[in-house]
């Protein structure tokens, strides 16, 4: 095992897979000349040059497109986004295009593709910028899509992802980027559609991804103390979503706490709760309670933000009332 | 006009000067006190977003934050002409603007502070100035998404009969976004009084023009949506009024559209985590284009027509300080918004 950060993870990933397949190609803007927004594609284009590795212009609805097109007969693109908030642009071709098109086409138009960039809230970015996406994009049947938590499931699940034959949304965390951990020196792929037990525990159970595994890590530590037993749950694909991971660890501990980053209404959140009570109904000491950002836009003052954001003390909060110790 | 770009101690007396140059009564409708009112604007903005960059040193200022110095004629150039009741929309580039649009510096500070008493109350930051008590719609976050919104506000200027125009900034990397096309082509379609500037300071973030736009004199978009199209030199305040003068008249009395393509520079980075030269630009093009620094050009003017003292100078500059300096204190003081806020504008207020 070597120590990376996700950054690395991911640059190591697409390095692999550009060395590996010619038909990989990456495209964004800045991905090339200034090494990308957030450094994820450094070097790439010192090794790859021009052909491969392509700066576009500030136009994500055409180049999602052109990603499109390409795919169509016979690339396999990474499409970057600086990040997902300007993916909104795109959403045309991503969900019109990309999504419907081998079901359109009644099977015959392959789109291995995939949409890849930063999501989720970073600091006192305001309402425009900070944003998680996953619940939009899960919404849309056609697509997978992806929200590695750590280094190693990054690096695994974007080479899977690369290699999938159909559209991938890859959402990464804008604050992740710098986050270290042991990742596999071999080569190496994680199965999309399968989450992770990223912590055994008996007391309560954790459903969570992306940014938010290292929240419900914090959590779990912090519970340890008061002898809390707490179990993870990270989902790392939200479609397909691993429901039988999550059954099993809910029937295990009888209860559930859901932390996401993104909204309350409609969210990721809501749809595990539902695969909860269809699964689990006679397992559940507790109904289930859901953590997210509070339900308005994120104001840019820094104790706003703070309140408007899922955190550990929410979390812990929430843990402690589905136990009823509050 | 030729403001000379020498060093002032090889400048001639100013007696002679005046000799040589006989001024004009008026240049572009400014008067000799106008001039150093515009001056002042200028040097308000630099001043006081020197202190921003302090500030965000300090983490003060979080978040994004993008300065503008470097292209402060066209803010002051444009606001100058402008009436009262005429609207005004920009980017995410938006201290200097507000500031010549006459925002307190003080409510701007305390916005970028993140603070109760700030422009947009704490919950916009630095890309999101908003001030209605002057009609300014907005500092907007995504590249070219208010260039189509300027189109609509222009829409309801017609439609309500008035007479005021609507100015959008923009950069040039925006031109290459759809929402431009699809906002010019309505605008001309339809005669909507929208005045669109494109501040052309020859890169967006790292990439520059010619690596990024097929045709880079991006004037010519005009043409393609049947449009008036003007580009003049941005560092220039007097040519940035004329320009921006000619396309009022014809928002107003003709209710036609206009694109300007201001040419200009910015001298920081593209935002605080940026670095200011030395990887897509080189150290040596800011320094040649720093020689025409607008503030520079406007003062070069003034002292070569004798117009202005160097204690003026320094009694404006030393203003502009102290009202940057006042602007921090006053955010400083200011409180964060109250933990309640975070509730509220959501929504307006409506039963229906
Ligand atoms: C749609 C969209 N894509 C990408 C970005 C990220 N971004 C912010 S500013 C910028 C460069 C814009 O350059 P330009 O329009 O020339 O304006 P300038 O920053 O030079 O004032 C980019 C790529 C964004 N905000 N919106």
């Amino acid at each position: 095992m070597a120590v990376m950060t996700y950054r690395e993870a991911l640059t190591s990933a697409l390095r692999e897979e550009l060395a590996r397949d010619d038909r990989v190609f990456l495209m964004g803007e800045e991905v090339a000349q200034y090494n990308g927004a957030y450094k994820v594609s450094k070097g790439l284009l010192d090794e790859f040059g021009p052909r491969r590795i392509v700066d576009t212009p500030i136009t994500e609805l055409g180049f999602a497109g052109v990603g499109v097109g390409a795919a169509m007969v016979g690339l396999r693109p990474v499409v970057e986004f600086m990040t997902w908030n300007f993916a909104l642009l795109a959403l045309d071709e991503v969900v019109n295009a990309a999504a419907k098109m081998l079901y359109m086409s009644g099977g015959q138009y392959k789109m291995p593709m995939v949409f890849r960039g930063p999501n989720g809230s970073a600091l006192q970015l305001g309402a425009q910028h900070s944003q998680a996406w996953e619940s939009w994009l899960a919404h849309i049947p056609g697509l997978k899509v992806l929200t590695p938590g750590t280094p190693a499931d990054a690096k695994g699940l974007l080479k899977s992802a690369i290699r999938d034959d159909n559209p991938v949304v890859f959402l990464e965390g804008e604050m992740l980027y710098n986050t270290k951990g042991e990742v596999p020196e071999e080569d190496y792929l994680i199965r999309i559609g399968k989450a992770d037990l990223k912590r055994e525990g008996e007391h309560c159970t954790i459903v969570t991804h992306g940014k938010m595994v290292l929240v419900a890590m914090q959590v779990a530590d912090a519970l340890a103390k008061d002898d809390i037993s707490i179990e993870v749950v990270d989902l790392r694909t939200i479609r397909p979503m691993d429901v039988e991971a999550i059954a099993q660890s809910v029937q295990k501990t009888n209860r559930a706490v859901v932390l996401e980053e993104g909204w309350e209404i409609c969210g990721v959140g809501a749809q595990v709760v539902d695969f909860i009570q269809r699964e689990c109904f006679d397992d559940l000491d507790a109904p289930v309670i859901r953590v997210h950002q509070e339900d308005v836009p994120m104001p840019y003052a820094k104790n706003l933000e703070k309140a408007a954001k899922p955190d550990a003390a929410k979390t812990i909060a929430a843990v402690r009332k589905v136990m009823y110790l509050d | 006009m030729s403001a000379g770009a020498k060093p002032a101690k090889e400048r001639k007396s100013a007696e002679s000067a005046r000799a040589e140059k006989p001024l004009p009564e008026k240049i572009s409708g400014t008067d000799v006190a106008m001039r150093k009112e515009l001056l002042r604007s200028m040097l308000l903005q630099r001043r006081f977003e020197e202190k921003c960059a302090e500030a965000y040193a300090l983490g003060k200022i979080g978040g994004f934050c993008h300065l503008y110095i470097g292209q402060e004629a066209i803010s002051t150039g444009t606001m100058s002409m402008l009436r009262p009741d005429d609207y005004v929309i920009t980017a995410y580039r938006d201290h200097g603007q507000a500031l010549a649009r006459g925002i307190s510096p003080r409510a701007i500070m305390a916005e970028l502070f993140g603070r109760a008493d700030g422009c947009s109350h704490g919950k916009g930051g630095s890309m999101h100035i908003f001030d209605s008590a002057t009609n300014f719609l907005g500092g907007h976050g995504i590249v070219g998404g208010h260039v189509p919104v300027a189109a609509g506000v222009g829409f309801a200027i017609k439609y309500k009969d008035g007479d005021q125009v609507c100015v959008c900034f923009f950069g040039e990397a925006a031109v290459n976004i759809g929402a431009f096309h699809e906002a010019l082509n309505m605008a001309s379609l339809w005669n909507l009084p929208v005045i669109f500037i494109i501040e052309n300071n020859r890169y967006g973030m790292g990439t520059a023009i010619s690596r990024s736009t097929a045709n880079e004199d991006v004037i010519v978009r005009a043409k393609g949506y049947r449009m008036i199209g003007e580009s003049v030199d941005g560092q220039d305040l007097f040519a940035v009024r004329d320009c921006v003068g000619r396309a009022i008249e014809r928002g107003r009395k003709e209710k036609r559209p206009t694109l300007i393509e201001l040419r200009t520079y910015r001298f920081m980075g593209h935002s605080m985590s940026d670095a200011v030269a030395g990887t897509y630009r080189s150290r040596e093009e800011l320094e040649e284009n720093m020689k025409r620094d607008p503030i520079l050009l406007l003062h070069q003017f003034m002292h070569e027509h004798d117009e202005l003292s160097e204690g003026e100078l320094s009694k404006i500059d030393d203003d502009a300080k102290a009202a940057a300096q006042d602007a921090w204190d006053f955010a400083d003081a200011s409180p964060e918004p109250a933990p309640e806020e975070l509730w509220t504008d959501v929504l307006a207020e409506s039963e229906s």
